[in-house]
């Protein structure tokens, strides 16, 4: 633990709302204790906005503990900041200095437009799942649940892709804003499962239709995506799509 | 007589819940599409809710506080869900859950509701096998167990450390599915400011548009709260920052009865508090006392490194006091320990309020490996946080308000006070007693919303009249709406010179201090004093800027705080009154020699139920007695 704080230049992304035009301004910031989270920072920030009858910043947060995938920003041009596999929320004020200077923007996408300030819409994302991110069955239907052994490794592949958080780092990381990731982390979770397997194909003709009609962009294997994502999603899960894909439009 | 009728059938134990389906009256397939539900709450129960009542035709209503129903608190969960499966072969049973829970909860919930519980916890597993959750697996492909929150036999079944992550995004899929099939018509970023009765029955809501800050008005045939519980009120908590009691107590206010309110789970390993910019508590999980040993210096405010203390003058007091248990002792337990430590004087770290949590010992048994392959991610997640690796120097741990037991009082149908109104979840007080054992909330979630409801609902609907000719039309929603809009504007004009989040630390440290680990009467009477006066502190005070239109951020931590503000008052008053100690509720004037918890059966082996009288006005405390027909009451011993 350090006591010593530190003053910090923060330039923020303001936009009263998502018809106005938005620009950066800048605010002085001392009392930053590197103990600090990087939300709590800018907690401390809207603590003296508010005192001194200022408009605070908006901004997505709620878990705090990087697992909800609400919070997001662009710090320093990198989403969620220059800590790898690791959410704005848990990032810590230690990994900047005394005077540094951090630019603060929203995840930027046409799919993703801004409510306010650092606030943006990702319930796109909400209408890929909705498009085909599930398994067709009813409560009450379900065998038991030892009734189709999966294999280890292949239980563990499904968790490694279904631990993607939603937060959308991979679409504002890509010069193309593709949501290719995020998508197919879901698919590849459920098509490696055998109980996902009936409706594989279906699935993943239905989510990229939708993906591509929200407006999101295709993927030039540019691969910023993975190196954004809080959760280490792997771009091979991209290459799974693909396969379930192609195969998916080979038997139409 | 009482006003609480439990509802809970004839018959013996284990036939009552199937024995009860039967004889429900039912909707058939068709007329279910004329059934319009509202479920307020998209975690774990109200994501459950909601998806089966669409799968069963009825036309549900969604509404959630976060930009999607995914990103609920229950996303937060990390260690695990309970099921009596028996899969290991080590002895577990529908009757043996059911018998640890009702214990765990120390003899203060209904034995009914407790044992359908136990008996749907199988089917939740199957679900969300079904669902596609990636629960952990045994090479030979057979869901993997492990033990969990002190019980005998290894039935917690998980995924890594994101259990309730998984188990969420099964509930949501399925939602997701019943959105794209016009069952469901999602309503994100709503905030529930009223519910409106009509007809004594619960019929609708208000909600606050937290995008555009335009007050809207919900109507259907019945009213379902999945809101989660209050931990918030003591400001730092594990809870997610948007968690918060508003639904629950605005409920309360309709005539909801509100039940045990003081019953609060403190749990003992989380991550200490820093300074006071410090805006939440970070949970280390658990299952880190299995490896890791507990101790203070035995000197008072010793302030060498933790590793320049040498073995003789550290105080491993857990493996002390209870020698057979040592430092696996239950939540509560190690809480309130933890905290005598640091009471008289022997905390660590800077802020002396912590206790370390050792892994030397265990890492030069079983090597450094082996300990980074149980803990890795932990300790990750610590050193993140602190910037300490517990490899090398020893964690430092204190006790957090973690989870709420008391909630809505409900029936055997999980239904409130006020008819149609049903509650779920962390919001409800039903079956944790006072005490929730680990991996135990997200079974209880999920067989609220996929086991429970989806029958008691149809229940409901056809043994009531319910007048479906009424519409947002009808007065009873201009006067919510008035009274919504009343409650914001009163906020707004206040400008005084406080901000709202420093009012709620305030309240916070009042409420940890007079409403925590160890309570007493003449400080929970000076608590409530100091309640009520920071309530006119905020009424006459607080700062709210900006206006009721777009987002308003700090408008949003109003609306919750004010709730708490009155919330808070009913915890201490219900803490109170209850003149014994059990589970998570230490009385200090109720222990035993050994400073143990000690309840008074004789007197209190019953529920308290709050009934609101009035602002300002003294609540009324209704009583169900809770009668043990299939377990005989004991007194837990960790020695
Ligand atoms: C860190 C942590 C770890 C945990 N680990 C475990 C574990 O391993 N095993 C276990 O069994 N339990 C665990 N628990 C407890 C468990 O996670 C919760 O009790 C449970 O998830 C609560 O689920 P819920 O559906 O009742 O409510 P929540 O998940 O809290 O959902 C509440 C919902 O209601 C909505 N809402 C709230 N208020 C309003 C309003 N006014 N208007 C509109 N919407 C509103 C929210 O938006 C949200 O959708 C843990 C808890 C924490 C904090
Ligand atoms: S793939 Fe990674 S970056 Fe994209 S939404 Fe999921 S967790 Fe976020
Ligand atoms: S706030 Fe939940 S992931 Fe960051």
């Amino acid at each position: 633990m350090s006591t010593a704080t530190m003053t910090l230049k923060l330039k923020i992304w303001r936009q009263a709302d998502n018809t106005s035009k938005g620009s950066m301004k800048e605010y002085d910031l001392p009392g930053v204790s590197p103990d600090m989270s990087f939300l709590e920072m800018l907690d401390l920030l809207n603590e003296n906005l508010v005192n001194s009858g200022n408009d605070p910043v908006a901004f997505d947060h709620d878990c705090r503990e990087g697992i909800c995938g609400m919070c997001s920003l662009m710090i320093n041009g990198e989403a969620h900041g220059p800590q790898k596999l690791t959410t704005t929320c848990q990032l810590h004020m230690r990994s900047f200095k005394d005077g540094d200077t951090v630019v603060i923007e929203p995840f930027r996408a046409k799919a993703f437009p801004v409510h306010k300030d650092l606030m943006v819409d990702r319930s796109a994302f909400d209408e890929i799942i909705a498009a085909g991110g599930f398994i067709s069955m009813n409560a009450g239907n379900a065998p038991d649940g030892n009734a189709i052994p999966i294999g280890k490794e292949t239980a563990d592949l499904a968790m490694d892709a279904a631990a993607c958080i939603g937060c959308g780092a991979c679409v504002a990381s890509c010069e193309n804003a593709s949501a290719m990731l995020f998508t197919s982390a879901k698919l590849s979770q459920l098509a490696l499962l055998p109980q996902g397997k009936a409706e594989a194909a279906e699935r993943a003709q239905k989510m990229v239709k939708k993906m591509d009609e929200l407006g999101f962009g295709n993927c030039t294997n540019a691969a910023e995506c993975e190196a954004s994502c809080p959760k280490g999603i792997e771009l091979s899960n991209i290459a799974r799509m693909n396969r379930e894909f192609f195969k998916s439009s080979l038997s139409k | 007589m009482s006003k609480l009728d439990s509802k809970v059938p004839s018959g013996k134990l284990q036939d009552k819940w199937e024995q009860y389906k039967f004889d429900m009256k039912l909707i058939n397939p068709a007329n279910k599409r004329k059934f319009n539900v509202i479920v307020v709450g998209t975690g774990l129960a109200g994501a459950s809710a909601a998806s089966t009542m669409a799968e069963l035709g009825y036309n549900v209503q969604s509404f959630c506080i976060q930009d999607s129903p995914r990103r609920a608190h229950s996303i937060a969960a990390q260690g695990g869900i309970n099921a009596a499966k028996n899969y290991p072969n080590d002895g577990d049973s529908v009757w043996r859950l059911f018998y640890d829970t009702i214990k765990g909860g120390d003899y203060r919930s209904r034995e009914a509701n407790v044992y359908r519980l136990a008996q749907v916890a199988n089917n939740i597993i199957d679900q969300c096998v079904a669902q596609g959750v990636p629960f952990a697996r045994e090479y030979g492909g057979y869901l993997a167990n492990r033990s969990f929150g002190g019980a005998q036999v290894s039935r917690t079944f998980y995924a890594r450390g994101q259990t309730g992550q998984q188990l969420l995004l099964g509930a949501y899929s399925s939602m997701m599915r019943m959105v794209a099939a016009g069952k469901i018509k999602l309503y994100t970023r709503r905030e529930m400011t009223e519910l409106v009765v009509i007809n004594g029955q619960a019929r609708g809501i208000v909600v606050r548009n937290i995008l555009t800050g335009e007050l809207e008005t919900y109507h259907a045939d019945a009213v379902i709260l999945a809101t989660g519980g209050y931990g918030n009120t003591y400001y730092l908590s594990t809870n997610a920052m948007a968690s918060n009691s508003s639904g629950a107590w605005q409920a309360y206010k309709k005539g909801a009865m509100f039940a045990n309110a003081c019953f609060t789970q403190i749990h003992p390993t989380c991550i200490p508090v820093h300074g006071d910019n410090q805006s939440k508590l970070t949970l280390m999980s658990e299952s880190l006392r299995n490896d890791g040993r507990v101790w203070v210096p035995k000197k008072q405010g010793d302030t060498r490194k933790p590793n320049d203390i040498p073995e003789s003058e550290r105080d491993y007091y857990l493996e002390r006091i209870y020698p057979s248990f040592g430092n696996l002792v239950p939540r509560d337990v190690a809480s309130r320990n933890a905290k005598t430590q640091v009471d008289a004087g022997r905390g660590v770290g800077s802020t002396g309020v912590a206790v370390y949590l050792d892994f030397a010992d265990a890492i030069k048994r079983d090597g450094e490996d082996t300990i980074r392959g149980r803990y890795g991610n932990l300790f990750e997640m610590y050193q993140r946080i602190t910037d300490e690796s517990p490899y090398n120097t020893p964690m430092r741990i204190y006790p957090a308000v973690h989870y709420t037991m008391g909630g809505l009082w409900v029936d055997y149908n999980l239904m409130s006070t006020i008819p149609g109104l049903h509650v779920l979840g962390e919001a409800n007080f039903s079956d944790h007693g006072a005490n929730r054992l680990g991996a135990s909330a997200l079974m209880q979630g999920l067989a609220d919303g996929y086991f429970v409801i989806p029958y008691t609902i149809g229940n409901y609907f056809a043994s009531n009249m319910i007048d479906q000719s009424i519409t947002t039309d009808h007065p009873a929603y201009k006067d919510a709406l008035q009274n919504t809009k009343n409650r914001l504007t009163g906020l707004l004009n206040t400008k005084g010179s406080q901000s709202v989040e420093s009012i709620h630390k305030k309240l916070g440290k009042l409420m940890w201090e007079h409403v925590g680990m160890s309570r007493n009467a003449a400080s929970l009477e000076e608590g409530i004093k100091k309640i009520q006066s920071l309530r006119e502190e905020f009424q006459q005070d607080v700062n709210v800027p900006g206006s009721d239109k777009g987002v308003n951020t700090e408008l949003e931590k109003a609306i919750r705080v004010s709730d708490f503000l009155e919330i808070g008052e009913l915890m201490a008053r219900d803490a109170l009154t209850r003149n014994e100690s059990c589970g998570g509720h230490f009385r200090d004037e109720y222990q035993t020699e050994e400073n143990e918890a000690k309840r008074d059966d004789e007197n209190f082996t019953h529920v308290a139920a709050w009934e609101y009288t009035g602002d300002n006005k003294e609540p009324v405390r209704n009583v169900e007695n809770l009668e043990f027909e299939n377990v005989k009451l004991t007194t837990r011993s960790y020695k």
